[in-house]
């Protein structure tokens, strides 16, 4: 029965993985099944994709086809896309077709550019992938061909050190046993970090090379899918069959190491090898500036259209009363044959004109922004690690200001909190426990102290707790010399010592221990396993779960990783009955990992006790420091481990996240939440509160502790924790991890770091930032997080407000043009006043903007405060800025209207024309933005001089070359603003005199 | 990212330690403290404040007189025969006495002032004999700023282009061609719509000498507006085959009878109209006292004058008034007391905050201190 519900377990936490991760179940294609016949070209002539790639999204003739397509997906393209075509009609068109169609189309030539860019260097890596080289067999003769004409059913040659050209199944290999090696550099999608080795095992009977050459094997397996680590089919060949699993495969980003040649069959070609399908999307995050921002621009939609209504009606009102009076003078159009058309056709010509408050390049300028706030990151030597030689990495470039606002951080415990370096440190064995002093000596133990091959044995595992168990072992005499398929040898003591292997019992998440069967020399047979101590406790012997307690009670208390070892002796005839049930669950089509979960579970049960060990990981360098940093600039860090509540509250103390002066620390375990709704100093959670019905009682219990260490859970429970944090507190969350087992929290959190460690790289390919030490994280939030904010805070504050004071005056213009939709600015004014003449400054402050200097952040943590409580920029700042905004218009339109209108030159000549007042309002609105970006920024670097005076004056040359004579007596009817500058008047009439 | 090729060793990946990488560059962060924002505050305070002064001073010493004729004295009569559009084209002569108490007198200025503030005229012969009472027509609720009738215009006709002068641009339509297809010259809404009330003006029985040329702006004048030339063709065969605005009684070529160099798109009443004005209500310059003679050599003396209005212009069909202003000038221009006013406003406003704001200081500026420490 018990067995059964693991099975439920097991069940459900893969409908929910499913659920939270959809796209890993994703599957494209409806083929059911694969069928691929060896050598037989014309059979697999179905599979639909060659072994030729595409990454890249467009051809020379497609591009600006396809390019385009896309950019107008985008709302704000689409809208402005829509104005110039309201342009285009000459009833409407208030503003020539240029005033949108440039800054549009800058807009979106820089996006094209980069994508152009970007899908330039997907065509040459494209091209350089598959033009190389690879040897395949064509009717028994090894032949070159490039990677994209091999096809599936093929039979390709690899040599050492080659790429693998697609996913194969391994045939032949010239080691002995059939072992070939890879390393999983391009899969893991880095070339710098430390690779592994795999064994991948050729299936029995096909191990001559000869046999290959001319093979006519059929085989059956799944569809092509994402999944790296599965793999399950069948090998028909010469009427036998052949259960394959993953490791007989080769996939596709492998490189063959220490292999000198090996044969494979291609299965998945191109786009279906599992390199190619993982390269998917992954969900796109967003940050809350981005939803209040798009929030906001659909408000100032709304502002738009009601203004344009109202002088709708304003026009509506005049035409009646003055407009149709006028006609003697101004004919109505002839489309036009009442006030009320003219009206409706006054709306949009109004939309037209007052569109820049929406601004076009609000969405370019912030994505520029954020890219000039991630290369900082990247740019930062106080978050490179000189030991590991890694800068940190700003992976996803759109959520910087968000990290200014985090108020959660949920944190992984090994290997991001520790160094996730394991030493040997303790064991215990026969009740007796040994504590290790110096490296090589271990107190009261009559092993040999110095092994001599002990410095030249380096293991490398997939596991580091493997590899410091395996080092101890080494140095203590018991030296792992070598593995094939069948065999495990060692040297004990001196003695060599060659086992048999029987079988592994795997190691998963659900298990948590994994075991060997073996055969010693004397022929006994003997299972042993290794495991988390609470999973073992079950399945001992009834009589030794007493002493299992007392072994792990003097280990847990010191915040050590303690894993149980156990054994136990198998008749010949447990074994044969076992292994026969075993190989049935083994080639399975269907369900094979639950049978082979259940064969595993017979077996290991009524096990004796050997001992335990207890291997310590190191804090990392300067962890307790900024614990205490981010909890004083009012950050909550949950730290959330698979490990057991003795040594996760251990690490809590040496983390100084518990200290002695909290005089309650609550440990809940169970469901005695209930019990506990006092006011909670902290709260260490064991994993079965999570049960759905208590998420709020966990929530507001947890959320009123100081610090909350959660252990036991699994990935996906940390998931979970973050996901209810995100729904019931609307707080901006961080999740930081360094292991797989870290990936669906990283990618459930709204910021996910991954800590680039020892445990492979797969939580930094799902993090949106990553570096090698947790203390970076300081720095990242309390530095540049909290500059990003600031500056996008003020940019978003500039830009509404420069677009507001520029706009509206149009609208009170209309009062005074009869709503005839006229333009208080010239259409070059309009044109360029948000590209050229008020563009770079802000930008200059949005990417430079320093309020006070990176040491003054984090020696006042409290500083941080203002970006979690979204005091810098919310909707009443924005309403602030509309408000300023529409002020300075109304300066801006009635001061100019009140000077001129009574206002004569010197000479008599009335001011009060429309050019005299165009020009006098456009050069004090950009003066007056000007004196405001001025004001806003706080840290005026060279850049920022060089900006805001080079617009001044880029404004005043372009505006003498725009008034200038030549111009006009070229294009008379598009630049009929002619002037010339008195000072210039003065100087020529001195030269002439 | 940020890789430099060719690097090598366990430092390769480090980001290079510059300033601007670093974020690090030099940089000047402006610290508001009482001590530099009081001293400014009230230093604009005091600027605005003379500037306020100083101009209203400027603005007193400027006399302005403005008569509204639209039905005034016996234009009553044209204003109402202007009502009926089949009497549109009969001339209609009105007039209107009016006296001024006090002599316009002219403040004499040095021809630098005029360059320097002026910007525009170049000073010549008859400049020199010009006064500075000047004679204005002003409208009111006439839209000049409509988007429609600000397009309809043909620059590239009045540069004088022959190819626009016989075919004229789209946007004049309705007033590009006559019914009888010829091109219209000037074409468009604008120059139809012209002002053609003309004026003159009765001291003790002697008209007032009003120069009527040299009203334009400069650029106007001499760079916008151009005649189209053919060898030596007379203006009239220049401008042959064209048609008039169906408003106007005289093609463009004879709007001023007695000056032959002020004719076609150069004469400054047309350029003087085609510059639009940027609100319905508007004044346009149309004369200058020309002070050669006595008694006008300074100013207009006070005493009884007469207005003689050839009324043309209609103006009932959109409620609308007509103006005469007379006026003298300084270098500032008219009378124009708003940007005094504004000045002196914006002073006080400031001087208030800066007051305010000092007060605070006095009173919690320590214990701010006190904060910061």
């Amino acid at each position: 029965e018990t067995l059964k519900q693991q099975e439920d377990e097991e069940l459900r936490l893969r409908r929910d993985f499913a659920l939270l991760l959809p796209f890993s179940t994703d599957l494209v294609h409806t083929e059911e099944e694969r069928r691929v016949r060896a050598n037989d070209r014309e059979y697999n002539e179905k599979f639909q994709y060659s072994n030729c790639i595409m990454t890249s999204k467009y051809n020379i003739v497609t591009f600006l086809p396809v390019n385009l397509f896309e950019q107008f997906q985008e709302v704000a393209n689409t809208y402005f896309l829509f104005l110039l075509i309201l342009q285009l009609i000459p009833q409407i068109s208030s503003l020539s077709w240029f005033t949108t169609i440039v800054p549009l189309a800058l807009v979106l030539s820089i996006t094209a550019v980069k994508d152009a860019t970007d899908d330039y260097f997907r065509h040459k890596s494209d091209n350089q992938v598959n033009n190389r080289q690879s040897q395949v067999l064509i009717r028994g003769l090894l032949q070159n061909e490039k990677w994209m004409n091999v096809r599936v059913g093929d039979i390709i040659k690899l040599e050492n050190k080659q790429f693998v050209a697609a996913d194969l199944l391994l045939l032949s290999s010239s080691e002995p046993h059939g072992l070939c090696y890879i390393e999983t550099a391009e899969l893991d999608g880095s070339e710098e970090t430390p690779q592994f080795t795999y064994r991948l095992k050729v299936p029995h009977h096909l191990q001559k090379e000869q046999d290959t050459r001319h093979l006519t094997a059929a085989l059956v397996c799944e569809p092509p899918n994402n999944k790296l680590d599965r793999f399950c089919g069948t090998l028909y060949w010469r009427d036998k069959k052949y259960t394959l699993t993953n490791q007989n495969m080769l996939l596709r980003g492998c490189v063959l190491r220490n292999t000198e040649t090996c044969y494979g069959l291609v299965i998945f070609a191109g786009p279906d090898t599992k390199l190619m399908q993982n390269s998917g999307s992954t969900k796109f995050k967003r940050t809350s500036i981005d939803r209040l921002m798009n929030t906001l621009v659909l408000w100032i939609f709304g502002f738009l259209v009601c203004m344009g209504v109202i002088l709708a009606v304003g026009n509506a009102v005049w035409e009646r009363e003055v407009g149709s009076l006028f006609q003697s003078y101004l004919p109505w159009d002839p489309s036009v044959d009442n006030f009320l058309f003219s009206a409706f056709l006054s709306f949009w010509s109004y939309v037209i004109i007052l569109n820049t408050v929406v601004p076009i390049s609000l969405y370019v300028s912030v994505e520029v922004i954020r890219l000039g706030h991630s290369y900082f990151i990247n740019w930062d030597q106080e978050m490179f690690c000189s030991q590991c030689n890694t800068a940190a990495e700003a992976r996803t470039t759109t959520l910087n200001e968000e990290l200014g606002q985090v108020e959660y951080i949920f944190s992984d415990k090994t290997g991001t909190l520790t160094q996730n370096i394991m030493t040997f440190n303790k064991c215990s064995i026969n009740g007796q426990t040994y504590v290790l002093r110096s490296p090589f000596y271990l107190q009261r133990l009559d092993f040999t102290p110095f092994n001599p091959l002990g410095g030249y044995l380096v293991y490398k595992a997939q596991s580091p707790d493997e590899g410091a168990l395996v080092t101890a072992a080494r140095n203590f005499g018991f030296v792992f010399r070598s593995r094939t398929p069948g065999t495990i040898t060692t040297t004990e003591m001196g003695r060599p010592v060659t086992y048999t292997l029987l079988a592994i019992l795997d190691f998963n998440n659900i298990r948590k221990r994994m075991s060997v069967i073996v055969r010693d020399p004397e022929g006994r047979i003997c299972l042993y396993c290794k495991g988390a101590d609470t999973v073992l406790l079950e399945r001992l012997h009834p009589c030794e779960q007493e002493l299992m307690n007392i072994y792990l009670d003097c280990f847990n208390t010191d915040g050590l990783r303690t894993l149980a070892l156990a054994y136990r002796d198998l008749s010949e005839d447990e074994w044969e009955a076992w292994s026969e049930s075993y190989c049935c669950a083994d080639k399975a089509t269907s369900c094979r990992e639950d049978r082979l979960a259940a064969a595993y579970e017979h077996i290991e049960q009524d096990m004796m006790l050997l001992g335990a060990t207890a291997i310590e990981d190191k804090l990392q360098e300067g962890v307790p420091e900024t614990i205490a940093v981010l909890s004083l600039a009012n950050i909550k860090i949950w730290v959330l481990t698979g490990d057991k509540q003795e040594t996760a509250v251990n690490i809590g103390y040496s983390c100084k996240m518990l200290t002695d002066d909290m005089p309650e620390v609550f440990i809940i375990s169970g469901n005695t939440v209930h019990s506990v709704r006092q006011e909670l100093r902290l709260v260490c959670l064991s994993a079965h509160a999570l049960e759905a019905d208590m998420e709020t009682e966990f929530v507001s219990t947890a959320c009123a502790c100081k610090a909350v260490i959660c252990c036991r859970v699994t990935p996906l429970q940390k998931a979970q924790v973050v996901e209810l944090i995100k729904k019931h507190k609307k707080a901006v969350t961080l999740a930081i991890g360094d292991g797989a087992n870290d990936v669906s929290m990283i990618k459930s959190a709204h910021i996910g770091v991954g800590i680039s460690g020892q445990e492979g790289i797969q939580a930094v390919l799902a993090s949106d930032y990553s570096f090698s030490q947790f203390r970076f994280l300081q720095r990242l939030l309390l530095v540049h997080g909290r500059w990003s904010y600031l500056r996008m805070c003020r940019f978003l504050c500039y830009f509404f407000y420069k677009n507001f004071a520029f706009t509206m005056v149009h609208f009170w213009f209309g009062f005074f043009c009869g709503f005839s939709a006229q333009t208080v600015y010239d259409q070059y004014f309009i044109t360029l006043y948000n590209i050229v003449y008020t563009s770079l400054p802000v930008l200059a402050m949005g990417i430079f903007d320093q309020d006070v200097p990176d040491q003054r952040s984090l020696e006042y943590p409290k500083l941080y405060e203002p970006g979690q409580l979204n005091l810098l920029f919310n909707k009443r700042e924005f309403f602030i800025c509309i408000a300023q905004g529409i002020y300075t218009s109304v300066v801006l339109f009635f001061v100019p209207c009140a000077v001129l209108s009574d206002a004569t030159q010197s000479t008599g000549e009335p001011l009060a024309d429309y050019q005299t007042f165009a020009v006098t309002t456009a050069t004090a609105l950009v003066i007056v933005v000007s004196v405001q970006i001025a004001l806003d920024t706080g840290f005026w670097t060279v850049i920022n001089h060089v900006f805001v005076w080079g617009s001044l004056g880029s404004y005043f040359s372009i505006m003498l070359a725009l008034h200038s004579q030549t111009l006009f007596l070229i294009f008379p009817n598009q630049f009929h603003f002619v002037g010339r500058s008195p000072l210039l008047v003065v100087l020529t009439d001195r030269h002439i005199d | 990212m940020g890789k430099v090729k060719g690097r090598s060793g366990p430092l390769a990946q480090r980001p290079d330690n510059s300033a601007f990488k670093q974020q690090r560059l030099p940089a000047w962060s402006p610290m508001l403290t009482a001590n530099t924002v009081l001293p400014f505050f009230y230093l604009v305070a005091l600027l605005c404040m003379f500037l306020g002064v100083w101009l209203l001073l400027t603005v007193q010493g400027t006399q302005e007189l403005k008569l509204d004729y639209t039905e005034a004295g016996t234009c009553k009569g044209c204003f109402d025969m202007r009502k009926n559009a089949s009497k549109a084209a009969e001339p209609c002569e009105c007039r209107l006495d009016f006296e001024i108490k006090k002599a316009f007198k002219v403040i004499f200025l040095n021809e630098q002032q005029i360059l320097t503030f002026g910007s525009t005229q170049v000073a010549s012969s008859t400049q020199k004999k010009r006064g500075d009472v000047f004679f204005y027509y002003g409208l009111q609720n006439f839209h000049q700023n409509l988007r429609r009738y600000m397009d309809s215009r043909d620059d590239g006709q009045m540069v004088g282009r022959k190819n626009k002068l016989m075919n004229p641009s789209t946007y004049c339509i309705p007033f590009n061609t006559d019914q009888a297809g010829r091109p219209i010259a000037p074409c468009g809404a604008v120059a139809n719509s012209i002002f053609n009330d003309s004026f003159t003006l009765h001291y003790r029985g002697q008209v007032v000498p009003l120069l009527r040329t040299g009203i334009a702006w400069y650029t106007d004048k001499n760079i916008k507006y151009r005649n189209p030339s053919n060898g030596n063709m007379t203006l009239a065969q220049v401008f042959n085959g064209t048609a008039p605005p169906p408003y106007w009684h005289k093609p463009v070529y004879q709007l001023d009878p007695l000056s032959p160099n002020n004719n076609g798109f150069i004469n400054d009443d047309l350029i003087v109209w085609m510059r639009e004005a940027a609100f319905p209500n508007f004044k346009k310059l149309y004369g200058v006292l020309r002070r050669a003679a006595t008694p006008f050599t300074k100013g207009l003396p006070a005493g009884n004058y007469s207005l003689n209005v050839s009324y043309n212009f209609p103006v009932q069909y959109f409620r609308g008034r007509k103006e005469v202003v007379l006026t003298t000038l300084t270098w500032f221009g008219g009378q124009n007391h708003f940007l005094p006013v504004a000045y002196l406003v914006t002073s006080c406003l400031i001087l208030l905050a800066a007051v305010v704001l000092t007060v605070v200081w006095f009173k919690f500026g320590k214990t701010g201190r006190k904060m910061q420490d």
